[in-house]
């Protein structure tokens, strides 16, 4: 049986914060589970937190970055928070760059971050509909 | 360089990389590196162990705490006996790979490390070798 995180559902954004060992079929799992509530509740932000983590190997960040890809294709925006600043420097110095993907510093500043992504689209198809009226 | 202790973990699947990972973390909170530093050694670990097990169908781990008068640092070592690496240069590229990872593992943990040596006997068996050293306080 594999080791599942929690995913929390906050309106339209989902939670999530990684405190688990991110083992390979932890990390695998987690993004088949967001994939499926992402579609479920029609989420339109997922926020993930990785204070907790020690270290991001090229294997971690590669499901980091499917994970926002994937959500991407799905009308979903993602954030990462809280990475330590020793895994930041260890991901430039090891090559993975998370193209693609958002950060935020804090928990909060990520909630700020997801808002403003997810009204910039809905202006977006305001304005789209003020179009297709004229 | 006298080796102050050493122990062995098996990489037969991918919960061992977990393992690798704490032993490895366990060891170098021994020494007084820093917490970057103790990263970027538990990420190097990591990569290799991933090797070890996607390329080298599995092997072995060996940790150690070595020694060498004013400092004092770790050495790890994967071993595996898959069908080697027939050619180094290649091997060594920024995203070059022939598993599914990003192929960032042997260039990104030479980057992380001071030390790095690789051997292969092709077709049987690749052996990588890292070193991180710290000045003795």
């Amino acid at each position: 049986m594999v080791e599942r995180i929690p995913i929390l559902k906050i309106g339209e954004t989902l939670l999530v914060t990684i405190q688990v060992d991110f083992h390979d079929r932890v990390a695998l799992a987690l993004q088949e589970d967001l994939t499926d509530k992402i579609v479920t509740h029609s989420s339109k932000g997922v926020l993930i937190d990785i204070s907790s983590l020690e270290m991001v190997d090229s294997f971690m960040g590669r499901v980091l970055g499917n994970i926002a890809k994937t959500s991407r294709l799905l009308d979903c925006h993602t954030v990462l928070v809280g990475m330590q600043p020793a895994i930041a420097i260890t991901m430039t110095e090891l090559g993975i760059s998370l193209q693609g993907i958002s950060t935020a510093l804090t928990a909060e500043d990520g909630m700020e971050l997801l808002k403003a992504l997810m009204s910039k689209k809905q202006k977006r198809v305001s304005h789209g509909r003020q179009i297709a009226r004229k | 360089m006298v080796v102050k202790s050493q122990e062995s973990r098996a990489i037969k699947n991918e919960d061992d990389i977990a393992v690798v990972r704490s032993s490895v973390k366990r060891v170098v909170a021994l020494l007084n590196f820093s917490l970057v530093n103790q990263t970027k050694i538990i990420t190097a670990a990591s990569e290799l162990a991933r090797n070890v097990l996607e390329h080298g169908g599995g092997g072995e781990a060996r940790i150690e705490l070595v020694d060498e008068g004013d400092r004092v640092g770790v050495r790890l070592s994967f071993e595996d006996l898959g069908k080697g690496i027939p050619d180094f240069d290649k091997a060594m590229e920024d995203g070059y790979t022939t598993g599914k990872g990003m192929g960032l593992g042997l260039g990104g943990a030479k980057r992380l490390m001071d030390e790095f040596s690789i051997t292969s006997n092709s077709p049987s068996g690749t052996k990588v070798s890292i070193t991180k050293w710290q000045e003795r306080i």
